[in-house]
């Protein structure tokens, strides 16, 4: 037996005008959790997607237990043992999760007819080993996203694989599901099975991993004992540089209130219900909770999203109700959603396109003529105040990455000079330089007075970030950490107050 | 470096398959018969691209905000029918409104315009209020004015059309290949260029095509830019219509049938993404009047009519297989 079960040699991988992946090696031990980290575009997932199949190599050698091997496409990777849980799920949510498990290689009593009570009796078992316990032919739609994201990595333990590459597993994960999550990895790693772990959450990847490999630019920097690394050295080698601040000064002074939130309630009895919280011009004031308290469902109410059944809003001194995005937006409050594909960006249309969309009126001629040179001018004042790396104002938005992506919507809101802005996790996804940058702007936009509502699951940058800490636990506000109260504990502390034992988190 | 002009030269000729296509197919043509490029040929050939290139236009809205317009093909054909209705002869036998004088072609014109506009509206607010699928609504309403169409001309045909009425469609400007047709399809298409292209309304299309939810999460009132969208696709097979009825010289309530279809194809050609937000004017006028080309060229070179769909079918195919070659080429 050789000493790694898996050796990737001299990898390259280009596409249009980028050279991805730059002679790049990589090898696992069998039995080991093997961390890949690296900034966002550094090329950790083209590297993964060319050992699963979905990326065909330019050039270079793939070694798989001693023996040179060429994986042709996905499918080709599940049977010689490789799976992959992807960053995104791609599952299939009008079918029953024991289809989505089997989805391509159903068990069958003759060709070509499904065994439906076999699928579903092997489902069952896989389901108990990742510590679900749902039906298996109940319907994967109903399930949350972290719940659809521990059916994907059931889906990788169910094909017997040797080798599972898990890209950013725990993006969605509440932290009682990432304890599960990592049970299930060290049952997996006692079964000889080797993991490939990709994630920017430092925490995690020093509590799990043996080996970390660290890749920048598309090129390999080193390989590591995890016990030999910090926090500071990781991201240090990552960059390239030392990072001396995680955040930027606070310069920022509140003032009087700008917004006052009271008993607000949804028209959904299961979401949002009696908040009441103020907010002042020039403060940052950040959003925790659990995945499920219904910070996101809270900021979509105010933005008009969602409808309410009860409350009062004052903005500005006035009442204010808002029944439609439109009706905010001129009202001077922009909303960073949280998932910036599905509700962010437009991806067939240009990063020009994807600035301007929402300040269209602002730059009309006859109330009906857009001026593009105007909209140029704007979008490259943006590109440059925000250091967006783009070839040029006419790339599409999708061929950019997740950061950037990131960076041209908040030129978006920018571009209508809003007097609230609301993120909502702004830097899920994406690298340790281009959160940084997000902070600044954070900062920098309260230092000239605006009023941010900054909702995040890292509690360290809210921390780091924010003027006061407002909590959610199950649609209520639970409390406010200010001050010497700004720590995690107190923080989880009121993140976990359940109204009843039975409800309380598991 | 040999291997990258030979990618290059591979990527030209993907990416512009169709206009090579084209030329190709008509140098041919045109070699074996020299008059395929007659006065005569060319005045025949924008005269038939000229209408339904108005239709593609109106469907284009629809296919670049993730819709469709199934009702393209009878809103035009009931349009062709009202205008042949109030537009005939006073001293023809057959006339529908015997007692009715004449009435100037510009309030027909108005008229037929404003009840296409008005199915093209409910085609919209259906879709945009009611949440029904754009197939499924435009399904209904291509029915619902077929129906319409039927109980109005008691399906009987419509002729005696006025020569100022038909010549409209007929007249050329002093040159055979310069018929009005083609310029009334050219102010039709600078129109939808401008809206598409210089308009916030035209960036809100490409916005909802693009992304609907985030269009909506962008202060887009994304229902009033649908229903505009198919009140505008409504407008434009008015006026084909109004043409249609013109050229034909007379109508019944078989014309326009499978026009939609046609427009779609046309679309789709030209590079107008069924999964929304891409699609130019350009490239639909390509589309167009390379199915045109097509059809004429069939027919120069004998091709028994029936043939010739078995290779228009083809042609759609191919043509949205190899535009698919180019997107799948950058994953």
């Amino acid at each position: 037996m050789p000493e790694y079960i898996l050796e990737m040699k001299g990898i390259c991988k280009s596409f249009p005008g980028v050279k991805a992946l730059d002679n790049v090696s990589f090898k696992l031990r069998e039995g080991s959790v093997h961390a890949l980290m690296g900034e966002n575009g550094a090329g950790k997932s083209t590297l993964m997607k060319c050992l699963f199949g979905v990326y065909a190599m330019d050039k270079g050698e793939i070694w798989y237990k001693g023996e040179r091997i060429k994986i042709i496409n996905p499918f080709d990777a599940l049977r010689k043992g490789v799976a992959m849980v992807h960053q995104e799920l791609q599952p299939i949510p009008e079918r029953s999760i024991a289809e989505n498990i089997f989805c391509g290689r159903y068990p069958t009593l003759f060709p070509g007819i499904v065994n439906h009570a076999k699928m579903n009796a092997e489902t069952a078992s896989v389901l108990r080993k990742v510590g679900l316990d749902y039906e298996p032919t109940r319907r994967l739609g109903t399930l949350s996203v972290s719940q659809m994201q521990l059916v994907e990595i059931a889906r990788a333990v169910s094909v017997g694989a040797k080798i599972v590459i898990m890209d950013e597993p725990t993006s969605s994960l509440t932290s009682g599901e990432v304890s599960k999550l990592f049970e299930i990895i060290s049952q997996l790693k006692a079964e000889g099975v080797a993991i490939i772990y990709i994630s920017h959450r430092m925490d995690e990847i020093l509590r799990i991993s043996d080996e970390v490999t660290i890749m920048r630019d598309g090129q390999y920097i080193g390989t590591w004992p995890a016990k030999e690394l910090t926090t500071d050295l990781i991201i240090t080698r990552m960059v390239g540089r030392q990072l001396t601040n995680l955040y930027p000064e606070k310069e920022n002074t509140p003032g009087e209130t700008i917004l006052q939130v009271e008993n607000y309630t949804s028209i959904n009895p299961k979401s949002f219900r009696n908040i009441t919280f103020s907010l002042r011009k020039g403060e940052i004031l950040g959003v925790s909770g659990l995945v499920g308290a219904q910070r996101t469902e809270l900021m979509e109410g105010l933005f008009g999203l969602r409808a309410s059944v009860s409350g009062f809003i004052t903005y500005k001194g006035r009442k204010f109700k808002c029944g439609r995005p439109k009706d905010a937006i001129s009202h001077g409050i922009a909303l960073l959603t949280e998932d910036r594909r599905q509700t962010g960006i437009f991806g067939v249309l240009s990063v020009s396109d994807n600035v301007s969309v929402a300040s269209l009126n602002k730059y009309q001629k006859l109330k009906l003529f857009i001026e593009q040179k105007r909209i140029n001018e704007l979008v490259e004042e943006n590109v440059k105040k925000l250091s967006i790396k783009t070839p040029g104002i006419k790339t599409l938005i999708q061929s950019l990455s997740g950061g950037n992506q990131q960076k041209v919507i908040i030129s978006r809101w920018l571009a209508n000079d809003p007097d609230i802005f609301i993120m909502d996790e702004p830097t899920r996804g994406i690298d340790v330089g281009a959160k940084y940058e997000i902070y600044s702007i954070i900062a920098d936009l309260a230092k000239q007075g605006k009023s941010i509502i900054f909702i995040s699951s890292e509690m360290q940058e809210l921390i780091g970030v924010a003027d006061r800490i407002m909590v959610m636990c199950d649609g209520r506000v639970t409390g406010f950490a200010e001050g010497g109260d700004m720590n995690e504990e107190y923080i989880m502390e009121l993140a976990t107050r359940f109204e009843t034992e039975s409800e309380h988190y598991a | 470096m040999p291997e990258n002009r030979k990618s290059k030269v591979t990527n030209f000729l993907l990416n512009n398959a169709v206009v090579i296509l084209l030329l190709f197919a008509s140098v041919t043509v045109g070699l074996l018969r020299p008059a395929f490029f007659s006065e005569a040929n060319a005045g025949n050939l924008i005269s038939n691209t000229a209408i339904r290139f108005i239709i593609a236009l109106g469907v284009s809205g629809c296919l670049i905000t993730k819709g469709t317009d199934l009702s393209a093909g009878r809103s035009v054909g009931l349009s062709a029918c009202l205008a042949a209705t109030f537009l005939q002869r006073f001293d023809y036998g057959g006339k529908v409104y015997p007692e009715l004088g004449d009435i100037p072609i510009l309030v027909v014109f108005l008229g037929v315009i404003l009840v296409a506009a008005v199915f093209g509206l409910i085609n919209g607010a259906v879709i945009s209020y009611l949440k029904v699928p754009p197939f499924i609504a435009t399904l209904g309403m291509m029915t619902i004015i077929y129906g319409i169409c039927l109980v109005f001309t008691g399906a009987q045909p419509i002729g005696g059309l006025r020569t100022d009425y038909t010549a409209i469609a007929n007249g050329t400007l002093g040159r055979p290949f310069l018929p009005y047709l083609g310029f009334f399809s050219a102010i039709c298409g600078i129109i939808i260029w401008v809206i598409y292209n210089k308009t916030s309304h035209g960036k809100y299309m490409y916005a909802i095509g693009g992304n609907e939810s985030a269009a909506e999460v962008s202060g887009i009132n994304t229902s009033r830019t649908k229903i505009l969208i198919y009140m505008t696709a409504g407008i434009l097979y008015g006026t084909a219509g109004f043409l249609l009825g013109a050229k034909a010289g007379g109508t019944s309530v078989n014309i326009g049938f499978g026009y939609e279809l046609e427009a779609i194809a046309g679309c789709t050609i030209g590079g107008v993404s069924t999964n929304g937000g891409v699609g130019r004017v350009t490239g639909i006028l390509v589309g167009v009047l390379v199915f045109e080309l097509l059809k004429i060229a069939m027919q120069f070179m004998g091709v028994e009519p029936s043939y010739t769909y078995i290779v228009q079918g083809l042609v759609i195919v191919l043509a949205v297989a190899v535009d698919m070659r180019k997107y799948a080429a950058k994953k």
